[in-house]
């Protein structure tokens, strides 16, 4: 509902004007980058220019990551984006202003998650084995 | 594949079930190559789906099913709350994997206020927090709580978050950061933690990692602008070396949204921050640093013209920026926050301000609009809103409404305090409804009826301009304007002695396209037009009266007044010059109204027999036919209105010879039967009127009525048939009329528009096409943009500073009601203000404890070590009440450390005030002196009555009390 509202206000804005809605009373900060749309809802006293900022920090990390990350990196790993997230955003501030550590850190995690991954892989397997 | 095995296994997810799963790749890749319109089916599969898989015992496919189902509830908005305990099963899973998709399926399902299964992750959450765990799961952990976290969840994990805060583990925990941050919202939700966390919270900013200090920054930031910043009033020497020593612009900004809370409360801070916010404004390259100085200047420092001086230069700066819409949008935000104090920057860079009314983007224009709103004072009203209705006229659709509603909230804000010249506003309001993209009818229709109401001396002006309005046949195909029609029907016929020519007004009100209104609107006109039959019937008599007692031979002036009593005297003056003793009347209706009314009704047609006789056979043709419309509203009327006339015509004598009439009175006993009818004024209606009845003895309004439910349904097909017949039953001998008018109808339209050809465009045919009519006021030629915008810079001679003018004209009363009622809070911000009390009362504990003075009274006193002042904790923020009942002065003397934001909310804070009486009540004699100047202000506060209930007062000064 909310982004389904949200993207109607947004798309429909042409390419030279600001970043900024306002909706229900909120500020909407929004960022294109090509067919992609990243947007954050703030206060009232929150500053526009440093979400903006944030946002591109973001964008720059999902890119390091992905390698140019496109629409489609994101839909099939929305997850991992979120977890990107979560190591830059806590409780809405900025948290990691560093890109370097965020990739270490999001590193560091899939490594982890690989070799459990391969674990589990091999245990299943032997399950399904043993019940064929 | 999924589909086959499913069959075999309703209910109870098997073995195969998580064999052949589906993954969430496979999913996406369903959806994604769907035919249009399939998607509702494929979700709701794939949702039956999860919901089987979801209760797997293999964690394996449990974390699939999750996995998917955040996908669809993130992408696709579906519902995930019922799978908050099926997100709660997978949290304990030691395996990154799982766990990490654990906490973003809890982290989307819960809702703190929804979710009953939140305590069971207590347990869970603790596991992961503590120390020993790897910090990827504490992190996890740190997520969801900063996310989801209820009150009780805050108030039992609070001491697991000390070890991760704690600055003596060493190494010190990477989570630090983390941990701050979710310190924060335990803060927030649950003041009882404050004791235990808020001094780790402190320690914090003395780190040598900046990603702490930047974290804990970020919270006070978030403290200090969420509730009362005055507890963190002498935390500011630590945030001032940390604004000192930090180089990095995100630690810059969150530092400067505390300072812009605290510089308010403390002249002293605000003195020592003008130099680095300087320095700042001048040096920082980068815009999101500039942009936050500037607003910290502009609400935190406003009495430093330095600083101020540079912001604004900066703001000029922005607003010039032609390739960055952005800093432009900014630009006027922040020349919004400068108050009338500071109207000369919005004066320096008018010329800007206005060329952004003609803005590509609707936002900047929107700004910039209510920017110059902001700048409206009374002196000023007048140019700013004509410019303003001249420009949307040559806007689009969307900012014209824009513009019109700026316009009308504006003028007629606080009962039209704006306004002084009414004459030129209900003319202003006939230009907006003339506008052709005006979709603001309610609001204009609203006005002008409350101004007819409220405003006596405008009523004639009101009746001019209603006149124009009805009178246009081109406005009545517009559905926008419909309602502002039937003000000006209503006002018309309220006031119709103010009418000049009320034949006229019976053929606006009644001329053919009026077929086009809806019937609520034709209802009006029609009850416009009875009240326009009763006026003139009831002047034609007067006047009949008046002429026989002159031609009496001018009989003493007591005893003409002594016939005509209860006349209409504003009737009686349009018939004969030189009765001066009427003046003196005091008759019921009209009494009172001012003696100019005179000289502008002089030159008003009397009516004469005939004219009178053509008026009744005009309306008796329109009105017929409406006689047997389907809309019971207009049948009514207009069958009220045939009564009339048929009552009339049934008085034989009228018609022969005028002195007959006057022997047989009957038809002046029916008038003024009638006319005493509408005579009453009717009066402005208090917002609060319904509460001030008595609720009488014996009855009980909680009185459950659903037994009477079965009334209802009986009396479901009774209306229609019930209101036929009482109209039947009331009119007499009209049973004949009503069979013959359909077939009449026809011919005596065409009778119609000969007589009113005028109102015909010559091709037209039929009524249903008329509705295409062309408007009569379509913008000539649609202006360049760059006309537009010169236009605009017009605007910029006139001067938006407030000046004194003097008015020629003194302010017209307006009557108001409610004075005072508008003061009334919701409960709800009451409620948040008891929470924010809350916090910043267990802050300030904590403070007191950490400074280790002594207290008499726990709470509200404070030293201040650095500045030897003491504040007044519990009440700071309190304002003057504005509450007229509450005279007790020895509660309000109090002062407050004056944040601006808590002016509104003084009524949420009037019920936390009693256990402190006594304590003031200690506290007086040290007060002697500030209570007399508090007189002095309540005294002013009244006497400019309701108009500073909107007006916010100035923040009261910070008192030193030396103890």
């Amino acid at each position: 509902m909310v982004i389904r509202e949200l993207s109607g206000l947004i798309l429909t804005r042409g390419p030279k004007l600001c970043n900024f809605v306002e909706w229900k009373g909120y500020k909407v900060v929004y960022r294109r980058y090509a067919s992609l749309y990243f947007c954050m809802g703030i206060d009232a006293d929150d500053n526009e220019l440093e979400i903006l900022e944030i946002i591109h920090h973001f964008v720059e990390i999902l890119d390091r990551y992905f390698g140019s990350v496109c629409e489609l990196d994101l839909i099939f790993n929305f997850h991992k984006a979120y977890y990107i997230l979560d190591e830059i955003l806590i409780a809405g501030e900025l948290q990691e202003s560093s890109k370097k550590t965020v990739a270490r850190l999001i590193a560091a995690q899939d490594s982890l998650v690989e070799t459990a991954q391969e674990q589990a892989n091999s245990i299943s397997n032997m399950i399904a084995q043993a019940t064929k | 594949m999924a589909g086959g095995s499913s069959s075999s296994t309703a209910s109870t997810p098997s073995l195969v079930d998580s064999l052949f799963q589906r993954s969430l790749d496979d999913l996406i890749k369903s959806l994604r190559s769907q035919l249009a319109g399939t998607e509702p089916v494929l979700l709701s599969r794939a949702l039956a789906e999860i919901r089987r898989e979801i209760r797997s015992s293999d964690p394996d496919t449990k974390a699939i099913a999750l996995q998917k189902l955040t996908y669809l509830s993130s992408l696709y908005g579906l519902d995930a709350s019922w799978a908050a305990f099926h997100a709660l099963e997978l949290l304990p899973s030691s395996s990154l994997l799982h766990k990490r998709l654990a906490y973003l399926a809890a982290s989307l399902s819960f809702h703190p206020s929804t979710t009953d299964v939140i305590p069971l992750s207590t347990h869970q959450l603790r596991k992961d927090l503590s120390p020993s765990s790897p910090p990827h799961f504490s992190s996890l952990a740190l997520h969801l709580l900063s996310l989801s976290a209820s009150p009780d969840l805050a108030r039992h994990l609070a001491p697991d978050l000390l070890p991760l805060l704690s600055p003596r583990s060493s190494p010190p925990s990477p989570l630090r950061p983390k941990a701050a941050a979710v310190a924060l919202r335990a803060l927030s939700l649950c003041p009882d933690v404050v004791p235990l966390l808020f001094k780790p919270l402190v320690d914090c900013l003395s780190s040598p990692d900046p990603r702490v200090v930047s974290a804990a920054v970020g919270a006070f930031a978030e403290l200090a602008s969420s509730g009362d910043p005055s507890p963190y009033l002498h935390l500011a020497p630590e945030f001032y070396r940390v604004l000192a020593d930090s180089r990095s612009n995100w630690i810059l900004i969150k530092l400067l949204k505390i300072f812009a809370r605290l510089a308010p409360l403390e002249p002293r801070l605000a003195a020592r921050l003008v130099d680095p916010l300087c320095d700042l404004l001048r040096r920082s390259s980068a815009q999101s640093l500039v942009f936050e100085c500037v607003r910290t200047v502009f609400s935190g420092l406003p009495d430093h013209d330095r600083a101020v001086r540079l912001a604004v230069d900066k703001v000029r700066e922005f607003l010039a920026s032609a390739d960055d819409p952005n800093l432009r949008y900014l630009g006027l935000r922040a020349l919004s926050m400068l108050g009338p104090p500071h109207s000369w920057a919005v004066e320096e860079s008018r010329e800007a301000v206005t060329r952004s009314l003609a803005d590509p983007d609707p936002n900047i224009r929107r700004e910039a609009l209510r920017l110059i709103m902001g700048m409206v004072f009374d002196s000023n009203v007048f140019e700013i809103s004509i410019l303003l209705v001249n420009y949307a006229l040559k806007s689009d659709p969307i900012f014209a409404n824009d513009i019109l509603d700026a316009v009308l909230t504006t003028c007629g804000r606080n009962v039209y305090e704006l306004i002084v010249d009414f004459d030129w506003y209900v003319s202003l309001l006939g230009e907006m409804a003339r506008n052709p993209h005006c979709t603001r009818g309610e609001e204009i229709e609203r006005q002008l009826v409350d101004i007819g109401l409220r405003v006596r001396d405008a009523r004639p002006e009101l009746v001019r301009v209603a006149r124009d309005l009805l009178i246009d046949p081109a406005l009545l195909g517009n559905p926008f304007l419909c309602r502002i029609l039937s003000a000006a029907a209503w006002v018309s016929g309220e006031y119709v002695e103010f009418s000049r020519k009320p034949l006229e007004l019976v053929e606006a009100l009644l001329q053919p396209r009026t077929s086009l209104l809806p019937p609520l609107v034709r209802a009006v006109y029609i009850q416009a037009v009875f009240k326009v039959i009763v006026f003139c019937f009831n002047t034609y008599i007067d006047q009949l009266e008046i002429s026989q007692l002159s031609s009496l031979g001018n009989s003493t002036t007591g005893g003409a007044s002594s016939v005509i009593e209860s006349k209409s005297a504003a009737a009686a003056s349009c018939i004969a010059d030189g009765i001066t003793g009427i003046e003196s009347n005091d008759g019921i209706a009209t009494g009172d109204k001012p003696a100019s009314l005179f000289s502008s009704m002089e030159n008003k047609d009397p009516f004469t027999y005939e004219s009178l006789t053509k008026m009744l056979i005009l309306i008796e043709t329109a009105v017929d036919l409406l006689a047997e419309n389907d809309e019971v509203e207009v049948q009514e009327r207009a069958r009220n209105v045939l009564g009339l006339i048929h009552m009339l015509r049934e008085v034989p004598t009228w018609k022969t010879e005028e002195q007959g009439f006057i022997k047989d009175n009957r038809i002046g006993e029916i008038v003024n039967l009638l006319q005493s009818m509408f005579s009453e004024e009717l009066g402005p209606v208090s917002v609060n009127a319904q509460k001030r009845v008595p609720v009488p003895e014996g009855l009980v309004l909680e009185e459950n009525l659903a037994n009477l439910a079965w009334t209802l349904a009986e009396d479901d097909t009774a209306p229609s048939m019930s209101i036929s017949f009482s109209l039947r039953s009331h009119q007499h001998g009209e049973t004949k009329d009503d069979a013959v008018s359909s077939v009449q109808s026809t011919s005596l339209l065409a009778e119609h528009r000969k007589r009113h050809g005028l109102y015909y465009l010559p091709a037209e045919k039929d009524e249903t096409e008329s509705n295409d009519y062309p408007r009569a006021n379509d913008p000539l030629l649609p202006a360049s943009q760059g006309d537009a915008s010169e236009d605009l810079v017009r605007l910029t001679d006139q001067s938006m500073i407030p000046r004194k003018v003097k008015h020629s004209k003194p302010r017209p009363v307006v009557i108001k009601l409610d004075e005072g009622d508008a003061v009334l809070t919701s409960p709800l911000t009451a409620v948040k203000e008891s929470k924010d009390d809350l916090l910043s009362g267990a802050i300030h504990d904590v403070l007191l404890g950490k400074e280790g003075k002594p207290s008499s009274s726990q709470k509200r006193y404070l030293d201040k070590s650095s500045q030897r002042r003491v504040k007044d904790v519990s009440d700071n923020g309190e304002s003057i009440s504005l509450s007229k009942e509450n005279l007790d002065l020895g509660d309000k003397e109090h002062r407050s450390s004056g944040s601006r934001r808590s002016k509104h909310r003084s009524h949420g804070k009037e019920r936390h005030r009693s256990p402190q009486k006594n304590e003031e009540k200690e506290e007086k004699n040290h007060r002697n002196s500030t209570r007399s100047s508090h007189h002095h202000e309540r005294h002013k506060h009244r006497q400019r009555g309701e108009a500073l209930l909107n007006v916010a007062p100035q923040a009261p000064v910070i008192q030193d009390f030396l103890l």
